[in-house]
């Protein structure tokens, strides 16, 4: 029995051109960008492949884990699912502009005191996540905040960890 | 004396790596930026067995930025025999070798890479691929495949076979009490959030670096010179950062394969990363089948304990597993019986996922046990304390220690377990039945030859070096506490490095070995250091530490060393080094088990064990089931590190949940293929799915178990848990599912 594995038909063709970059301007954490970009790129690997900015996680690259979770104009999206160019005008806030050392966002302190990760891999997208969960204001109990992280998978199970630290700091309402 | 808190074994201490992961500066393996890098992105066969016919790239070729397609056609030489591509776990076969040769072994197989400038412009070209199959039948059915099970005439070398005793047939067949069942459990994969992932770094000179998802660097760093014709010298692997792995890195996976062929085949540094459908065309669990037999006298005490299971393997390597022996080693029965075969599939070889055996036999037999309890009228839990070994049943050896029994009563305790009502069905909140179950854990406390340095510098910092790996399992810190246990500094003063194959020698990290092994070579070097701080002392004006001999006449606390019969005589760990005019003190060492742990290895058994209580609520309509309170009572010897310790049987317990009701890879008979290859039908638990979950580490001193009285807490958290939850369910429902995992459809006939 002979089996045949076909390309997508009728696309190699076209594929052969070169892909032409468009120009998009971004604010990622701050610094405005003047980027040229292909039209295939996503944010995430924008910020992962041309930025250098690798705290942004690639876990699935289809939206199911929520490893890439970024801030979009402050709302927490899947970076994995925004083609780049698309982004013009926008402005994105990554882990990396949440806080660093000496200055950490109030849910960066408290993941490292609940130890709220175990491999760290997640972790990015759920602190973006938590802080995008935090300005929307719809989260209030326990159960809310659950319910409302479960697009960020955590396959260390730090589950319970990351919900005594984001309850923290909802409750404190401390969160910038 | 004064008072500063010493903080060291014990102390509950967040994780040194801590401010490195929620800033996002940890670097993991896709991520470290090198010069000149292609990316590799691999083309998955079509198949699941046969032979590629013929290979058409001309299309993939075209697209802008490719510069390669390496197939089995041109990929460069490696090397011929099988026994140079072993790795670590020397599973029997035919170790897998990707664009090998022409054959398919395994749907999703990578049978080409496609090498780019850049990522996308590979994974679009790698869609464009034209390779035509000759394809010839195939199974990835286990139920099928259990039709040529067989038992390998060779075994894996970590496999330990059934002792039978007595005569457990006979037994059986006089028992007034019996249960026969079988038991299933879904093949499982790992998952970790990061996938797995090599960038090669060429660096020109015939030198290589190689940042590679892994559980041990030295033994990729081994595997690539003796398959791909590196001096080990001029390989370096590092995995300082480790997304997870749970034991999908023990073995080098396919990616580093085809990182180091493409970097050799082009000159140049390349990186490869799996997506996550191709996380589904490695290593995975096996899929077991258990038949259970047990025999009780009319009070419910055991008379005979038979198991019979299969596991799943491939058709080129024969994976086995400790499946059978865990119900024979830890109840008291004098008639005991197993057997073990293993069914081959073509599929990737399955292999070791976190609590390999025992995850899946002391689960599947925990839920036997539960039923035996129905059937003698006895409590779930008393009848395991009627059944109570206090040694190795099937060994006759005694434990180095066994807090079993404290564990089943502080677990107990704060579950209310008194308060249960026996009777399935008996408890109701709403529209929910609620239950209660329960289930014992046991794994190995394994120790590993391991070695470690310690350098000291004159400004009182203290580097413990280990070529082990920290894949979540908080060895940093743990390493950390260690050394400042021994040298008496404050862990900010300390750094611990691991994750990288030019450290001091360590195994593969797994087998929850880690931290009793790198502890223990941590303690040793730490301890010549501090040898060689007491004989500096000597140079000290006045010689205040006059009359300490040796490391027993003085304390290591606040960076000075203190005199015990007269701790207000102390020389500071800097004074010291400054009289002696010693800029520096590095020390290496090895822990290993030596002769009198070798003899006593013999003659004891070495086991953690647990307790798990479990509640849970099912929406009796939907079948919806919910694990709102898990109780886990762990005795897993001396507890390095409560905080971290914590988060590791946490981690345990939720995977458990997953084991329990969500996790099950399914085939599709006619493509060969798994269907749900994506985490949005690959179901692990969510947010939602976690309510509360309580662990209690029972007190069990053990200073004979490992040189750190130190047992593991890696992968005990896992085991039984799936059980507790399965018996749980049976007690709110009536209903008794003896196949993992208990999915909705399971529930409401």
């Amino acid at each position: 029995m002979t089996h045949h594995t076909s390309p997508k038909a009728g696309t190699a063709h076209a594929s052969a051109a070169p892909m032409a970059s468009m120009g998009a301007s971004l604010t990622i954490n701050g610094t405005p960008h003047q980027l040229l970009i292909e039209p295939w790129t996503t944010l995430l690997d924008l910020l992962r492949e041309q930025l250098g900015l690798t705290g942004t996680k690639k876990g699935c690259d289809h939206g199911q884990c929520g490893a890439c979770t970024v801030l979009l104009d402050g709302r927490r999206i899947n970076s994995c699912l925004k083609l780049a160019v698309s982004l013009d005008g926008s402005e994105v806030t990554t882990v990396e502009g949440l806080g660093q050392a000496g200055r950490l966002h109030p849910l960066q302190a408290a993941f490292i005191e609940h130890d709220a990760f175990q491999c760290g891999y997640c972790t990015p997208g759920q602190i973006c996540s938590a802080a995008g969960l935090i300005a929307e204001g719809h989260a209030r109990s326990r159960e809310e905040v659950r319910e409302q992280m479960s697009g960020n998978l955590c396959r260390c199970g730090a589950y319970t960890n990351i919900a005594d630290a984001v309850l923290e700091v909802l409750e404190k309402g401390d969160a910038r | 004396m004064d008072t500063v808190m010493k903080v060291g074994i014990g102390t509950p201490l967040s994780r040194v790596d801590g401010l490195e992961k929620v800033t996002g500066r940890a670097k993991y393996a896709a991520e470290y930026e090198v010069p000149d890098m292609l990316h590799g992105v691999a083309v998955p066969s079509a198949i699941a067995r046969g032979r590629i016919a013929a290979i058409d790239d001309r299309a993939a070729r075209q697209v802008p930025g490719v510069v390669e397609v390496l197939t089995h056609e041109n990929r460069p030489r490696e090397a011929w025999l099988d026994r140079s591509w072993k790795d670590e776990l020397k599973i029997p076969g035919e170790p897998f070798r990707a664009l090998g040769d022409d054959r398919v072994l395994f749907a999703g197989q990578p049978v080409a890479l496609v090498l780019a400038e850049s990522f996308e412009a590979a994974r679009h070209a790698a869609s464009l691929l034209d390779i035509r199959y000759e394809e010839e039948a195939h199974n990835i059915d286990f139920q099928v495949s259990l039709a040529e099970k067989f038992e390998p005439s060779k075994k894996r070398s970590s496999f330990h076979p059934p002792k039978n005793r007595g005569d457990a047939e006979a037994a059986f067949a006089e028992a007034p009490l019996k249960l026969e069942g079988e038991y299933h459990l879904a093949t499982e994969h790992h998952n970790p959030m990061e996938m797995h992932a090599t960038t090669l770094h060429w660096h020109g000179d015939g030198k290589i670096t190689v940042y590679d998802k892994t559980q041990g660097p030295q033994g990729v760093q081994a595997y690539l010179a003796s398959a791909f014709g590196f001096s080990k010298s001029d390989v370096r692997v590092v995995n300082a950062y480790v997304g997870g792995a749970f034991g999908s890195g023990l073995r080098p996976q396919w990616q580093v394969q085809l990182a180091t062929l493409a970097a050799k085949h082009m000159q140049r540094s390349v990186r490869v990363v799996m997506t996550r459908q191709q996380m589904f065309t490695h290593v995975h669990r096996p899929e077991c089948r258990m038949s259970v037999r047990l025999g009780a006298d009319v009070e419910g005490r055991l008379t005979s304990v038979i198991c019979d299971a299969t596991t799943s393997t491939s058709r080129f390597e024969d994976n086995m597993e400790d499946i059978v022996i865990w119900g024979m080693m830890n109840y008291a029965s004098p008639n005991a019986a197993g057997s073990y075969s293993i069914a081959p599939r073509d599929t990737y070889t399955s292999a070791d996922m976190r609590a390999p055996g025992a995850a899946t036999g002391m689960t599947l037999f925990e839920i036997a046990m539960d039923e035996m309890a129905y059937k003698a009228g006895v409590d779930p839990l008393e009848f395991r304390l009627l059944n109570y070994s206090e040694v190795d049943a099937m060994n006759g050896t005694p434990f180095t220690s066994k807090a079993l029994r404290e564990a089943y009563r502080e677990g107990a305790a704060r579950f209310g377990w008194d308060r249960r009502s026996p009777e399935p069905r008996s408890m109701r909140e709403g529209r929910e039945l609620v239950g209660w179950g329960v289930a014992t854990g046991m794994w190995d406390a394994m120790f590993s030859k391991t070695s470690a340095s310690a350098k000291l510098s004159a400004n009182g910092h203290l580097e413990v070096a280990c070529a082990t790996s920290d894949i979540g399992t908080g060895t940093y810190t743990v390493l950390t506490l260690v050394a400042a246990d021994t040298l008496g500094l404050p862990p900010e003063q300390i750094t611990a490095r691991l994750g990288d194959s030019s450290l001091p020698t360590a195994p593969v990290e797994g087998g929850s070995w880690a931290a009793a092994s790198s502890g223990a070579a941590v303690q040793l070097a730490c301890q010549s250091v501090a040898k060689k701080l007491l004989r500096a002392a000597d140079k000290v004006e006045g010689r205040p530490l006059n009359g300490a001999h040796s490391l027993d006449d003085v304390v290591f606390e606040g960076g000075r060393m203190l005199l015990k019969s007269d701790p207000t005589r102390s020389v500071g760990i800097v004074q010291a080094m400054q009289a002696a005019e010693l800029p520096v003190i590095e020390e290496e060492e090895t822990a290993s088990g030596g002769i009198s742990g070798m003899v006593s290895q013999m003659l004891k058994s070495r086991n953690t064990h647990s307790a798990i209580f479990c509640e849970v609520r099912v929406d009796e309509e939907l079948g919806q089931v919910r694990v709102t309170r898990i109780v886990n009572a762990v005795a897993a010897g001396r507890i390095i590190n409560p905080k971290t310790a914590r988060s590791q049987i946490l981690g345990g317990v939720v995977m458990g949940m997953g084991m329990a009701l969500h996790e099950e890879t399914l085939a599709d008979r006619k493509l060969g293929r798994w269907m749900n290859h994506n985490l949005a039908e690959y179901h692990v638990p969510a947010h939602a799915d976690v309510e509360q979950i309580d662990v209690i580490f029972v007190d069990e001193p053990d200073p004979e178990v490992t040189p750190l009285g130190v047992k593991g807490v890696g992968e005990i958290g896992i085991i039984g848990t799936a059980a507790a939850i399965a018996n749980a369910i049976f007690h709110a429902t009536g209903k008794r599912i003896r196949s993992l995992p208990i999915t909705i459809d399971k529930l409401i006939d």
